[in-house]
């Protein structure tokens, strides 16, 4: 890749302990985004999407730890920066929306007072002129008659409107990097339309790097640039989006495809992926923790997992890969 | 076709704002003004349709349409202010919701809900949730309950093992299975199925939806299926219910209506369906929001205002559902340069 990688995240694992066992979540966790470029992160529930953006974020689960790796945004590590250096990086390098606006969002603050909060403190914006820029914002974000709905509260707005107030709210002090767990999960296709584009127009617009969580394969393949599949807290594969429709090398991405429903003519053209995820608990699991459920598995699938390096073309953690 | 479930002129209209006490209703009345008129939500206006024996009918439109107030009128959950709701021979619009739970006929209408985690009774083992309408809507007891709810699970896949289990022991999977199996448990004519697999990964909703197209053709039972997922309404469909703020919009066979959507709502909700088929992406947005669903104007169209067409006689007529061939769309502009 000739774009020097905006993030570049290397074997970035994570434990959570519990009272019923120490959860391996993410192992060994490899990927890179370019400047302006969007890295959707796809997989079932449970897969490890959302606790790879925490693990970034420097906002884990206090039973989650880090147990390796590294996440190079600019020259910093984000997985060792002091607690007060990633505070700074937050909100003003790194920005997240997430899955459900209402929560995040403070329920006893207007709209307009929040964006204006962000742009005094990360924003290098003067006190004075919060109120106004944030007026702005709202209308870049596409709110009709904004500065009325800027004195409103998260509870007076729709789903997506608290969307669009938390995307403004997440750019607005022009991070390098987004990161969109779930964006648009439970709002209507018309509304996760329009979210979308604004999310694409921005990252084209102004350079910025984004992650897109989904576990939607068909909205991903239609948003991304590049796909990083996950599955049990590994990420399986890894290609830019029509390479990895096309052509897709590890079984369970194939199966994923599959199962899609948005391109088969019936329904018994779709096809199931037999077993669950396992329990990421277990003291015994095998290196490659979709080998239980692997149609295609091999006698060398108990050594540990091939891995192609972060920023390889079409990467694939797999010993019997497809063609 | 046999019908089997006959809507006709539905409305649902509920008051908003602060209700007008008794007293306050009589002054208003000495002083000599008219009845007092609060507003209303119109959430549901004057819908039509029917479903055959044995069809599956999709009912789709954004969130706060109208969909779960209409499947709640059906389901006889909530009286409606106006219509018919005719299932067979049988008119329930008549019979009140709350006699309507003891109803010989109730058994005749089941419902799956989304998160069958959360509707089932969490201290219920799956045999309780299967034999619980099964108790109730049917009076079995003993050797009889035990085997017809063996039977419902075995219909729906579900292990018998996995009877014995409390909710939190299953997965999401085997959770859609119960809620199934309660419902086909009693042998119902029509299942309403709102959003039934939501919440579950593609790779348990395939196997889901398989099981539902199966149980269909084994049991005969007519589906309204009511989803935001219109690739999976596609799939499993028989028809489909397109609905805009509370009034229907287009009706049609799935697979035409999503080739070849006819009402202008219908054609920009299509073209925001997710494709991983990259090769052409559409780009006809939806703008703005849904105009106030409080006392709508009659003779406004309700999708007046966010219509990239929009002209001065769709705010001087409120358009009606029209025929084409074997397709209804409520528009002035339908047909005219399709030629039908
Ligand atoms: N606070 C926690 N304590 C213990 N385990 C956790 C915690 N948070 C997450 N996990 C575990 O980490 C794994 C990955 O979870 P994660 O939330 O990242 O999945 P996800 O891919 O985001 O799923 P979804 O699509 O449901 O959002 C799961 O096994 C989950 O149970
Ligand atoms: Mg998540």
């Amino acid at each position: 890749m000739s774009v020097a990688p905006a993030l570049l995240v290397q074997n970035l694992s994570v434990e959570f302990r519990t009272r019923s066992g120490v959860v391996k979540a993410l192992e060994s966790v490899s990927f890179t985004v370019a400047k302006g470029e969007t890295l959707a992160i796809v997989g079932e529930s449970g897969s490890g999407k959302s606790v790879t953006a925490y693990a970034v974020m420097g906002i884990l689960d206090p039973a989650g730890h880090v147990t390796g790796g590294t996440a190079m945004l600019g020259g910093l590590d984000l997985l060792s920066a002091s607690n007060a250096a990633m505070s700074e990086v937050r909100g003003r390098e790194i920005a997240m929306i997430f899955q459900n606006p209402r929560a995040a969002l403070n329920p006893i603050r207007s709209v307009g007072r929040q964006i204006a909060d962000v742009l005094i403190r990360h924003g290098n914006v003067p006190r004075k002129e919060a109120p106004e820029r944030a007026v702005e914002m709202l209308r870049a974000v596409g709110i009709p008659d904004p500065s009325r709905r800027a004195k409103a509260y998260p509870f007076e707005m729709s789903g997506g409107m608290c969307q669009r107030v938390m995307i403004a709210i997440a750019i607005a002090a022009k991070p390098s990097m987004l990161i969109a767990d779930e964006p648009t999960t439970g709002l209507d296709v018309t509304t996760q339309a329009v979210i979308m584009d604004l999310i694409s127009e921005l990252s084209s617009g102004t350079g910025m790097a984004t992650i897109f969580i989904t576990h939607d394969l068909a909205l991903a393949a239609q948003r991304a640039d590049r796909i990083a599949v996950m599955h049990a807290g590994h990420v399986i594969e890894c290609a830019a989006t029509r390479e990895l429709f096309e052509r897709p090398r590890h079984p369970y991405t194939a199966e994923l495809i599959a199962a899609t429903p948005d391109r088969a003519a019936n329904l018994d053209e779709l096809a199931s992926i037999p077993g669950a995820l396992p329990d990421l608990r277990r003291t015994d699991l095998p290196p490659c923790r979709y080998s239980e459920r692997c149609p295609r598995k091999m006698t060398e699938c108990d050594q540990p997992l091939p891995r192609s390096p972060a920023v390889a073309a079409h990467m694939v953690a797999c010993w019997n890969p497809l063609r | 076709m046999t019908v089997l479930l006959d809507v006709a002129e539905l409305s649902k209209r509920f008051p908003v704002g602060r209700a007008v006490g008794p007293i306050e209703r009589l002054r208003r009345r000495l002083r000599g003004g008219g009845p007092v008129h609060l507003p209303h939500v119109h959430a549901v206006d004057d819908v039509s349709f029917v479903i055959g024996k044995g069809e599956t009918v999709g009912l789709v439109g954004e969130s706060g349409c109208g969909k779960s107030t209409l499947v709640r009128a059906i389901t006889r959950l909530i009286d409606p202010t106006e219509g018919s709701i005719k299932l067979g021979m049988r008119e329930l619009s008549l019979v009140p919701s709350r006699r309507f739970a003891r109803d010989a006929d109730r058994a005749r209408i089941q419902m799956v809900f989304q998160d069958a985690g959360e509707s089932i009774n969490p201290r219920f083992t799956s045999f309780d949730a299967i034999a619980d309408p099964l108790r109730r809507l049917k009076k079995l007891r003993g050797k009889a309950l035990r085997a017809k709810v063996e039977q419902a699970a075995q219909q729906c896949g579900l292990p018998a093992e996995l009877l014995g289990r409390f909710p939190h022991q299953l997965s999401g999977g085997q959770r859609a299975r119960v809620g199934i199996a309660r419902a086909v448990a009693v042998e119902p004519d029509l299942l309403v199925l709102d959003e039934p697999t939501a919440a579950l990964d593609v790779s348990v909703q395939v196997v889901i939806l398989q099981l539902l197209q199966r149980l269909k053709e084994q049991l005969g039972i007519s589906y309204l299926f009511v989803s935001h997922d219109l690739s999976v309404v596609r799939l499993l469909c028989d028809r489909v219910i397109v609905m805009y703020l509370g009034k229907i919009v287009e009706v049609g066979p799935a697979r035409e209506v999503f080739e070849h959507p006819l009402h202008p709502y219908t054609q920009a909700l299509v073209a925001a369906v997710p494709s991983s088929d990259i090769s052409g992406v559409e780009r006809l947005r939806l703008l703005g929001e849904p105009m106030s669903p409080i006392d709508p104007d009659p003779n406004v169209c309700r999708f007046y205002g966010r219509c990239p067409r929009g002209v001065d006689q769709c705010k001087g007529a409120m358009p009606v559902l029209r025929r084409f061939g074997n397709r209804e769309a409520a528009c002035h502009f339908t047909g005219e340069k399709e030629g039908l």
